[in-house]
């Protein structure tokens, strides 16, 4: 049962299809590559150019479902002026961070890997807490162990942090802002380079540089 | 620490603070609060006047304590730095050169501290102004995958050592204190009790926890029969569970002859031959 297909439009129309199908079924984001894996009887342009079609259909269908690019994959989402409707389908809370838990997941995002020491100095608090709660609600995970003495553990951001922060991977962070921005004023003079910065702060290497190693 | 209690403390405490003309907010921390004082007093970050800053500091952690909040150690450590601060920027004030040499401003430190925490809680506040999965937006199974993790079947929970004992204590409880008429009693071991409850087990599949000590009157009897229950838990022979919180505790067979318990992770290990 393979579809070969002549014209290029009738395939399209079918891949689009096929993905559409796919992407209604997962919950959770379905990344190029799974695509391509599953559609194996068709190219990968040709699939990245029918999900293209696919997300612009959407977009202009100006409907209640999205076609949302994030953590590294496609997945079907809700507008943002219908949440207030589906909160009351679903009869969920929405759900808060406190400020300490964005704190912490701001400091892991953009300094992975980081141990919970380093995080605590950064913060100034105690954050054995904050960093267990992260955890548990699998927002953040352990990368390993550091190689310095007492072998701490490193912590980094997951798929669902991405997921839930509707980032499309984590070079799509922004950029941290500088202090002359942030409204705590001083005056302009230079700047000391900041102890725990790896590389100059003005450019985008504030960007945490991982690479999404993620599962 | 969470934003409940945040406003639950400022509104509440609004009235006493007054007389102090500040507001009340539960900072996240020491750097927070520092942060909050600098913008207050409209200071220049890199040059802080330091013993302006500890006095109102140090205000603030005495207001905490007065309003029986749980002043962290983190606030108390950096009440120390500050004061160490201070102190080490009175001495190279006598002379009448100041600073700038190779020496280091004593508050550097301290400012590029502030500064990298600035922007980090900036960066949380915007973290927390997108569109968030779970809020604003769905995706089919929300809120998060978290829920599929932490969802495991609904198998009647194994119970606690402390539960066991408890509903033991109160079937001791109830049976009669008669004291009186000693009569050489005729004893039965735990062993004895023992292969009693595994035949009964056996027989029944499932059998509720009372059932066990009903009839008995005789307390070493009863704690016989508990004594032997216990030992056929560690023996992992036996499951004791609970389907709802004070529910009916329940014992069943670890494993069973037919295939009823889906999982038998934690019990199925011996045989009950």
């Amino acid at each position: 049962m393979r579809f070969r297909t002549k014209g290029r439009a009738v395939s399209t129309t079918r891949i689009k299809s096929i993905i559409e199908s796919l992407l209604f079924v997962s919950d959770v984001p379905v990344s190029l590559d799974r695509l391509c894996g599953i559609l194996d009887e068709y190219d990968r342009d040709e699939i990245r150019n029918a999900l293209a079609v696919l997300r612009e259909e959407y977009g202009a269908r100006n409907g209640g479902i999205t076609l949302a690019e994030v953590a590294n994959g496609y997945q079907f989402r809700t507008v943002e002026e219908n949440g207030e409707y589906v909160r009351r389908l679903v009869k969920t809370r929405a759900s808060r961070f406190s400020q300490s838990a964005l704190e912490t997941l701001a400091i892991v995002a953009y300094r992975q890997p980081i141990t919970r020491a380093e995080i605590e100095y950064l913060r100034g608090v105690d954050s054995g807490g904050v960093i267990k709660t992260l955890l548990e609600k699998k927002l953040v995970r352990i990368l390993g162990k550091k190689d310095i003495p007492g072998r701490p553990l490193i912590y980094g951001t997951t798929r669902e942090f991405l997921e839930v922060f509707g980032l499309k991977d984590l070079k799509s962070l922004p950029t941290l802002r500088e202090i002359q921005e942030l409204g705590v004023d001083g005056i302009h003079e230079q700047q000391e380079e900041l102890p725990l910065e790896r590389a100059d702060e003005t450019t985008k290497d504030e960007k945490p540089g991982l690479p999404g190693d993620y599962d | 620490m969470d934003y409940q209690e945040k406003t639950g403390v400022a509104t509440e405490s609004g009235a006493a603070l007054s007389l102090y003309n500040v507001k009340l907010e539960v900072f996240e921390g020491p750097l927070d609060l520092l942060l909050y004082l600098i913008k207050k007093n409209e200071l220049d970050i890199y040059d802080i006047p330091i013993a302006l800053i500890t006095k109102q500091y140090l205000e603030y952690i005495n207001l905490m304590k007065e309003m029986n909040l749980d002043v962290a150690g983190d606030f108390l450590l950096m009440a120390s730095t500050l004061i160490q601060i201070k102190s080490s920027m009175l001495l190279p004030s006598r002379e009448d050169e100041p600073a700038e040499d190779d020496e280091e401003d004593p508050r550097a430190e301290l400012i590029r501290r502030l500064i990298e925490y600035s922007r980090y809680k900036d960066a949380a506040l915007q973290l927390n102004d997108r569109s968030l999965l779970g809020r604003e937006l769905f995706a089919r199974s929300f809120p998060s995958p978290e829920l599929h993790f932490t969802q495991t079947p609904p198998v009647a929970p194994e119970i606690e050592l402390f539960e066991l004992i408890e509903a033991f204590r109160v079937i001791l409880a109830k049976a009669p204190r008669e004291t009186f008429h000693e009569v050489s009693a005729e004893t039965i071991s735990i062993a004895e009790r023992i292969n009693e409850i595994l035949s009964l087990i056996q027989e029944r599949e499932l059998i509720a926890f009372e059932e066990l000590f009903d009839n008995i009157c005789d307390r070493e009897y009863l704690v016989t029969t508990f004594l032997a229950l216990l030992e056929l838990c560690k023996l992992k022979v036996i499951r004791v569970h609970q389907q709802s919180l004070h529910g009916p505790i329940r014992i069943s067979p670890a494993v069973k002859g037919t295939d009823e318990i889906p999982d038998e992770g934690e019990g199925g290990v011996n045989n009950t031959d």
